[in-house]
């Protein structure tokens, strides 16, 4: 394995960043919720023809993969190929997108139980809902908050001990590294579960590259205390308030953070004879 | 190994390192103990009582891996631990970003090589929530799920047992714990064609039917295992020097538990009912006929009933879906697929056994290759490329032999999973090991840790 080098890793991942949109896009799929696409119709790399020109799109009636056409494709990269354009006839082979917008209520489910609930406690502690919570995500029966990272503790001390809520357990913390997300790089995500109401909701937390700090949840959630040296450990985020923020994963003078999308595999050919089958990184892919 | 006398405790050693520690320090490797302690006994380290620090592992054939504790001795007392991990890191979670979907559960399924099930079932109900294709898995594909998942966490938890008693001192109770999982990872070479690692279960299902035979061997297995495990509760249950090394052991109740994330038999023998096969059942869990082993006693000893008592559960349940896969009819039909019938995401060859391995089978490679250029097309951009994935984010959960495992799995609308986490509890059971053996005994520590049941390769990952 080689260790970290400065810069990008081989293959498509730097034409990545340059050419998609900085802002989030809806994905396919999802229930089109009013401020769709307008804004985004304009990106350049697809050939979208003639089904996103001008604002009055808005008032034509919806149309089968019309989001789909509206999301930015990166076209380089195709079978290793570079610096041309995919003339390969495959098209929208890679359709990156950034996860989130948010979600309009109703949420369903238990979800606006949780979110009238953590409402109504965080007034009660002083805390507007919206100093709070950025949106809220519901997708694929899942409910996440998007939690200013400032307001983490109050959020996660509410969860923990509001009777309408009774998240006992945290399930740790996972970092997600979105390099394209300009000012929102790094995620943290927290998955937090109610064993007396047998529920489970999601806490995520962004924070910039450039300043990568994120308050320590050891205080609420003892048990963050391994997943926060992880998340540090694969990804640099800065846990603010950790008792030992050390690495715990990888030595301790291991230079760079090897989750994050801009530190390489690594890794060597597989020579056979007669044959070599390039590195896991550098090999064909598709997306 | 090295021993030192620090004039006080490391502090903050969340990774306390013997480079760090101040005073003498003696390497010890192989059978040169006499010259440390005729050494220690020059220093007069003992007889002034002053802290001993001692490295235990990564190299420890009682560690169950490469974990690496520091100890602070206080003559028999431990008054300090701190677990060293990240011997067995082997990035596959990284890994798994540069292969496709299907892929991935090759991977996957290496981490916690002791439940390797349940890897694979985490990791591809995540992925099937991500492709929204959650009730549209064959129930023939549920079923063998579950029969996986309870003989793998008999099979784990067989592994757990015995070499606990082993290390207490028990040859017998290692010797038939690990005769009786052997002839569970018969049954898994016989269905999956591997002892581990199988990369059975995929996104959309499980990759083919149960070979001929399956059934017949499942149902002599199970005629004599109840035996057998009896035998071992026989053995183990009120056995005075067990009970003796285990009970009072270890403990930690349940506020502790819940404090620092612990779930799975630590969690049920601190007496609270938590299953997620009961709560919040996947793979049709809800439709089984089975007990939740729990009781109170909050140490190494309960945690040893709640482990045997799932033994024996999980048997029942084989039994179940045995009899339920053969009241469906015979394997291999077409009318009973193991893998989703949606032809953008199941598998498209159906794998037979010839005479230089398991490969796509006759009839397939003839269709390909002879009557349908675009079933050719198909069959070569679904492997090669493999299927798309909406973006999003997804969390597969299943209860495993440790607990809670979960797969946190993002994607970016590629081929390629864009991130994939897992919570291994045994990473999060682990973080215990200071809680429950400060203050106790040297010799307390390995029925701890063997209590814990932790699995390096699930901790590193």
């Amino acid at each position: 394995m080689s260790g970290p080098q400065d810069g990008h890793p081989a293959g498509s991942e730097e034409t990545h960043g340059s050419q998609a949109p900085q802002g989030p896009v809806p994905p396919a799929g999802q229930a089109q919720t009013g401020q769709a696409q307008t804004g985004q119709a304009q990106t350049g790399q697809a050939q979208t023809g003639e089904a996103q020109t001008g604002e009055d799109e808005a008032n034509l009636p919806a149309r089968l993969g019309q989001e789909r056409l509206a999301e930015p494709v990166i076209r380089t990269g195709m079978f290793g190929v570079q610096d041309t354009p995919d003339t390969s006839g495959f098209g929208l082979l890679r359709v990156h997108q950034v996860p989130g917008i948010g979600s309009l209520r109703p949420y369903g489910s238990y979800f606006d139980a949780i979110a009238d609930a953590l409402s109504a406690g965080l007034e009660a502690a002083g805390v507007r809902f919206s100093d709070a919570i950025e949106r809220v995500v519901v997708d694929r029966g899942e409910l996440t908050f998007h939690v200013r990272r400032e307001r983490l503790p109050e959020v996660a001390t509410e969860f923990r001990d509001d009777p309408a809520l009774r998240f006992e357990l945290c399930s740790g913390v996972s970092g997600v590294h979105y390099l394209d997300d300009t000012g929102r790089e790094l995620h943290a995500v927290y998955h937090l579960l109610s064993i007396t109401h047998n529920r489970r909701v999601r806490l995520e937390v962004s924070t910039p590259d450039a300043d990568r700090h994120i308050p320590s949840l050891v205080g609420v959630y003892p048990t963050c205390n391994w997943h926060e040296r992880e998340t540090w450990d694969f990804f640099g985020i800065i846990f603010d308030g950790h008792p030992a923020l050390t690495r715990i994963e990888m030595p301790d003078d291991w230079k760079g953070h090897p989750q994050r999308k801009d530190y390489p595999l690594g890794g060597i050919p597989v020579e056979y004879r007669g044959a070599k089958i390039p590195a896991p990184d550098e090999r064909r892919h598709y997306s | 190994m090295t021993a030192g006398q620090p004039p006080q405790a490391p502090a903050g050693a969340g990774d306390a390192d013997s480079d760090a520690a101040e005073g003498r320090v003696y390497t010890v490797s192989g059978e040169d103990w006499d010259e440390l302690i005729a050494a220690a006994n020059e220093a007069r380290d003992f007889e002034s009582g002053e802290r001993l620090v001692i490295n235990m592992g990564p190299q420890h054939p009682s560690t169950h891996g490469v974990l690496r504790l520091v100890l602070t001795l206080e003559g028999e007392t431990v008054s300090e631990v701190r677990a060293a991990i990240g011997y067995l890191h082997t990035g596959i979670e990284k890994n798994m970003e540069y292969r496709t979907w299907t892929q991935g559960v090759t991977f996957c399924t290496r981490m916690d090589y002791l439940s390797p099930f349940f890897n694979e079932t985490a990791y591809c109900l995540a992925v099937e929530r991500l492709l929204g294709i959650e009730d549209k898995i064959p129930e023939r594909a549920q079923i063998i799920r579950v029969l996986l998942m309870e003989f793998n966490r008999a099979a784990s938890h067989l592994a757990g047992i015995g070499p606990m008693g082993f290390e207490l001192g028990a040859t017998t109770i290692f010797l038939q714990a690990l005769r009786l999982r052997e002839r569970i990872l018969d049954l898994f070479e016989l269905i999956t064609g591997l002892r581990m690692n199988h990369a059975y279960i995929r996104p959309g299902g499980v990759v083919q039917d149960l070979p001929p035979g399956a059934l017949e061997a499942i149902r002599t297995f199970l005629d004599g295992a109840p035996g057998l495990v009896h035998e071992l509760r026989t053995l183990i249950d009120a056995n005075t020097i067990f009970i003796g090394r285990t009970r009072g052991v270890a403990y930690l109740d349940l506020e502790g538990c819940m404090a620092l994330g612990v779930t799975g038999p630590m969690l049920r023998s601190a007496g609270l009912p938590w299953d997620l096969r009961k709560s919040q059942p996947y793979c049709g869990y809800e439709t089984y006929d089975f007990e939740v082993p729990v009781n109170d006693m909050c140490d190494a000893y309960g945690r040893y009933l709640v482990r045997i008592g799932e033994i024996e559960e999980s048997l029942k349940i084989v039994r179940q879906c045995a009899d339920r896969l053969a009241a469906r009819g015979p394997a291999g039909s077409d009318n009973d697929p193991v893998m989703i019938r949606d032809a953008k995401i199941g598998w498209p060859a159906r794998l037979s056994l010839g005479p230089d391995g398991l490969g796509p089978s006759p009839e397939h490679i003839a269709h390909i290759m002879g009557q349908s250029m675009e079933a050719l097309i198909h069959h070569f951009k679904l492997i090669t490329e493999g299927f798309r994935v909406p973006a999003g984010q997804a969390y597969g959960v299943v209860e495993s032999p440790r607990g809670e495992l979960a797969a946190h799995v993002v994607s970016d609308g590629g081929t390629r999973p864009y991130r994939v986490h897992f919570r291994d509890p045994s990473f999060t059971n682990l973080q215990t090991i200071a809680a429950i053996c400060e203050g106790g005994q040297v010799a307390d520590l390995i029925p701890a840790i063997a209590s814990i049941d932790p699995v390096m390769g699930g901790v590193d990952r």
